[in-house]
């Protein structure tokens, strides 16, 4: 028992988090960052936090991630570290030659008070930023939020430092996938384009984090968002923002800077969530839903037709970040699946009233706590069992000491494939969901049945 | 960018055969370089871990304790407390009010609940500039629990790696001599520098076993508190990756008087040579012992050899290129490579000192390249260039060879098979052969048109 350190008896902690649900700020904006083309996320900051982020992203996406850090030191966090960022933005240029550095600050960085965009602006004024490169920052404090609000101010940095508005529209939809996979930000796009419309999506990592083996080592995949679109992004029809938490505040920024309309939606995850994109979408651009899309619809709504006896009544804990969560516990209850235990590890209000909200009809109490950690969450199990798991790959102690089938999903994930490849968003991605449940949950069904009610047909 | 390193790191790196050994290192990276360095926290952290009884505590934001959560396989024999993360999650009302209340209040409770012999608790960068007397809040802990509770200085900006090692040595110091000896055998030794991945100390304590030598403390692997606190009852310490722990060898030898070799379980020599160096120091004791050290040395090559001779068919002549943390390491790597028929080109390491270096340059062959601190530009440049077969590194190391590519050994610590003892060498020569012959290789870019036979290996059924 790996975790049987965790008691059952559940006791008041305020000034202690036991294994997190979340992680810092910093991670999310180097995420964010690897979505545009050509750039490089710099960490302003130690030198640790650098090749933690690095790591971590390397384990997830089993990619190589780059990004450059102001290694600071003693002196440094003295004396600021002005003349570490300096430096640093002449050297990437030099040695790297990015089209654009983005900035973001860490916790040391942040004490320390030292602003970002006057550095940046020094850095321009004494020509160490060659013409037509750029140079954005985003303020990321670990001490406040999660990788998710890291992400967030990421995009917010985005926009801010690169969006101009012409006067001239383009005619095109911004669209925020939020902090999910590159699979996902690719099946978007697919989806807009079997439904005709233009869009700018950003951040982009499909294609940055899940590449070809092409026998080249490419600091800068050609792929991501490049910067002549994230420039347009103030001449946009509207801006979709999926995932309030990871989303939100940059559609609201071009909304309050450049007058683009925002439209705050979940998570296309599942089948009404992806509903409401499609029809966010379709209202936007002005077109009309094109039979293909319904067809793939229909196959989803098929399938859960077929599989519901197998998913109806089942009892889920949920752990992972906001927007994640929302739109997977939505869908469960659609598919009849009893989300009874759920935390995220980002703080914020509005989650648990949320959740309250939507599980109101379920007819039973639900544990919900934000911000909360595995370690609750296990106490919770312990206390009232479930049928299945779904969270990131922490879970797995959970999964093993408890015995309950795990379905991997959201960050991060350090020991399976397949997240890079095939998303969870849209019609086709809650089927790929379905699927991966109903494999948890079969497997377990014949692991478990005696010899006389094994099936062969199920 | 091309092939060409930055100016001011041309004398990071060093041909071996060409001008004399000139090499600037253990040198503070460049600002704006995408470094593959860590931080003091990371350093202390990896070595204090495994400490599988005691608590350890993050001091900080979140994210330093997201990121060492159970990331190393330092496997335990009992306790699994160090694979759970604990952090006091600072939050921006503890950057302005100081977070020593936090602290107190979270030790209160995790000792209460966990019962740990002693506690770590991690400085982070916050944590240092925000000014916490975390001493002060520790000592209290200590009198009020009446277990050590410790304070570990690792403030990240405080350097690299390097000082990280330092402060936990000066951690572990703290229990080094506090505990009974009584009962300690006279032929006894630590085992420093050791973390235990994949259960490797293990195959390193049966040697010892064998040879009638007792151990009293392993640091950390599968570490105790209680061993520690009586570690200073062993006759020698024997240090092994000598970046981490050489420092608590040193202060146990000012201290306690205990004298250390160095030795590494890497490899066919430096296995046997570590054994027969622990034999000689013990043979006034135990006149026996270089014999019964001989035969289990025979033993075990008489099993290995054949076998390696078998993975050498299909491996003599191919290229390896080694980057790795410590360069002591990189030393056994050369080596062991030497007995596969393999040819090392590059080899490298994040903090090595100048003396290592121009160790490594003594044993390496003639063209080899010695490499300090490389950027991942550097690192696929020199790949590419000498063509090499398999990359030896790390996890930030190893989706850069696969994409190139390339074959990879993880000899970090996401190790999953045991590469130590002779037992290790036969798995280490097995797992270059598998990434090496591996006929995915045949489809990459850079083999085109190559053809190749089925492995020897793979026919011999082994």
């Amino acid at each position: 028992m790996l975790l049987r350190h965790t008691p059952k008896e559940i006791t008041g902690r305020e000034a202690l988090v036991i294994n997190p649900a979340k992680t810092c700020q910093p991670i999310g904006a180097m995420v964010a960052a690897l979505g545009i083309e050509g750039c490089l996320p710099h960490s302003h900051g130690s030198q640790g936090c650098c090749a933690y982020h690095r790591s971590t992203l390397s384990r997830h996406y089993k990619e190589p991630v780059m990004a450059a850090t102001s290694s600071f030191t003693e002196g440094a966090s003295v004396f600021g570290g002005q003349a570490n960022l300096l430096a640093a933005i002449q050297t990437i240029f030099a040695l790297y030659n990015p089209e654009v550095i983005a900035v973001h600050t860490t916790c040391l960085s942040e004490t320390i008070g030292d602003d970002v965009p006057q550095i940046a602006e020094k850095a321009r004024q004494e020509g160490k930023v060659p013409p037509g490169k750029h140079v954005i920052n985003a303020s990321t404090p670990s001490y406040v939020g999660s990788h998710v609000t890291g992400f967030s101010n990421m995009c917010l940095g985005i926009v801010k430092n690169l969006a101009v508005k012409t006067g001239k529209r383009n005619g095109k939809i911004n669209i925020i996938p939020g902090f999910t996979e590159p699979s996902d930000m690719e099946e978007i796009k697919r989806i807009c384009a079997m439904m005709k419309v233009p869009v700018i999506l950003f951040p982009d990592t499909s294609g940055v984090l899940n590449g070809p083996l092409t026998g080249k080592y490419l600091m800068f995949p050609k792929a991501g968002t490049p910067v002549e679109e994230l420039k347009a992004t103030g001449d946009s029809r509207a801006t979709l923002a999926l995932g309030e938490w990871a989303s939100a505040d940059a559609a609201k920024y071009l909304d309050s800077a450049f007058k683009v309309p925002p439209v705050i939606l979940d998570l296309p995850i599942g089948l009404s969530a992806t509903d409401r994109f499609v029809d966010a979408l379709r209202k936007a651009a002005g077109v009309t839903v094109p039979a293909s899309v319904e067809f793939e619809r229909g196959q989803l709504l098929d399938v859960m037709a077929d599989m519901h006896p197998y998913l109806y009544g089942k009892k889920v804990a949920i752990a992972g970040d906001p927007d994640q969560v929302t739109a997977l516990a939505e869908f469960f209850l659609v598919l009849g699946m009893l989300p009874v235990h759920i935390v995220t590890g980002t703080p914020g209000k509005r989650f648990e009233e949320r959740i309250h909200k939507m599980t109101g009809t379920m007819g039973r109490p639900v544990n919900v706590k934000c911000p909360g950690d595995m370690f609750l969450l296990h106490q919770w199990i312990k206390n009232e069992p479930v049928d299945l798991l779904v969270g990131n790959t922490y879970l797995k102690y959970i999964a093993r000491d408890e015995d309950i089938p795990l379905v991997r999903h959201g960050f991060p994930i350090l020991d399976r494939i397949g997240h890079s490849y095939f998303p969870t968003v849209g019609y086709k991605g809650g089927l790929r969901l379905i699927e991966k449940i109903l494999t948890a949950l079969m497997d377990r069904q014949d692991r478990d049945s005696t010899e006389t009610g094994f099936e062969l047909v199920m | 960018m091309n092939t060409q390193v930055l100016e001011e790191r041309q004398d990071q790196f060093h041909t071996v055969g060409g001008s004399a050994f000139e090499m600037a290192c253990n040198r503070e990276s460049l600002a704006g370089a995408v470094s593959q360095r860590a931080c003091v926290f990371c350093g202390s952290r990896v070595v204090l871990y495994p400490i599988a009884d005691a608590l350890h505590l993050v001091h900080g934001p979140l994210g330093c304790a997201a990121y060492t959560w159970d990331i190393r396989g330092a496997l335990s024999s009992g306790p699994e407390l160090h694979r759970m993360s604990f952090c006091t999650d600072l939050r921006e009302n503890d950057v302005v009010f100081g977070g020593e209340k936090k602290l107190a209040r979270a030790l209160d409770e995790l000792i209460d609940r966990h019962s740990p012999k002693a506690a770590f608790v991690y400085s982070t960068c916050i944590a240092g500039l925000i000014g916490d007397d975390m001493d002060a809040v520790c000592a209290r802990a200590e009198s009020e629990k009446g277990i050590p509770v410790i304070a570990v200085r690792s403030e990240g900006f405080k350097g690299n790696k390097r000082e990280g090692y330092s402060a936990a040595c000066r951690a572990m110091m703290r229990l080094v001599g506090t505990g009974d000896t009584s009962g300690v055998p006279r032929v006894a030794v630590n085992l420093l520098g050791d973390y235990n991945l994949a259960g490797e100390l293990w195959i390193i304590r049966e040697y010892f076993r064998r040879m009638g030598v007792g151990v009293v403390a392993n640091v950390t692997g599968d570490g105790r508190v209680e061993d520690l606190r009586r570690a200073h009852g062993a006759a020698l310490n024997v240090v092994q990756c000598s970046g981490s722990t050489m420092e608590l060898a040193k202060m146990m030898r000012e201290a306690h008087g205990t004298p250390f070799i160095r030795a590494s379980y890497l490899g066919i020599e430096d296995m046997a040579a570590s054994l027969y160096a622990v034999a000689d120091f013990f043979k006034n004791e135990d006149p026996e012992i270089v014999d019964r050290t001989a035969c289990l040395v025979r033993e075990k090559l008489t099993a290995l050899m054949p076998r390696l001779a078998l993975y050498r068919q299909d491996l003599e002549g191919k290229k390896a290129a080694i980057y790795v943390g410590g360069a002591f390491k990189a030393f056994s790597l050369v080596k062991a490579f030497r007995h596969l028929g393999m040819r090392v080109a590059l080899a490298g390491s994040q903090t090595g000192t100048r003396e290592d270096y121009e160790e490594l340059a003594a044993i390496c062959d003639p063209g080899c390249v010695i490499v300090d601190d490389a950027n991942p530009l550097e690192l696929s440049a020199f790949l590419e260039k000498e063509d090499v077969d398999v990359l030896v590194g790390g996890v930030k190391e190893r989706p850069i060879a696969y994409k190139l590519g390339v074959g990879f050994c993880d000899h970090n610590h996401e190790r999953k098979i045991p590469l130590e003892g002779f037992e290790g060498m036969e798995n280490f020569a097995r797992e270059i052969h598998a990434t090496v012959t591996s006929p995915v290789w045949r489809f990459m870019p850079r083999r085109a048109g190559r053809t190749g036979g089925m492995p020897a290996c793979l026919e011999a059924g082994i």
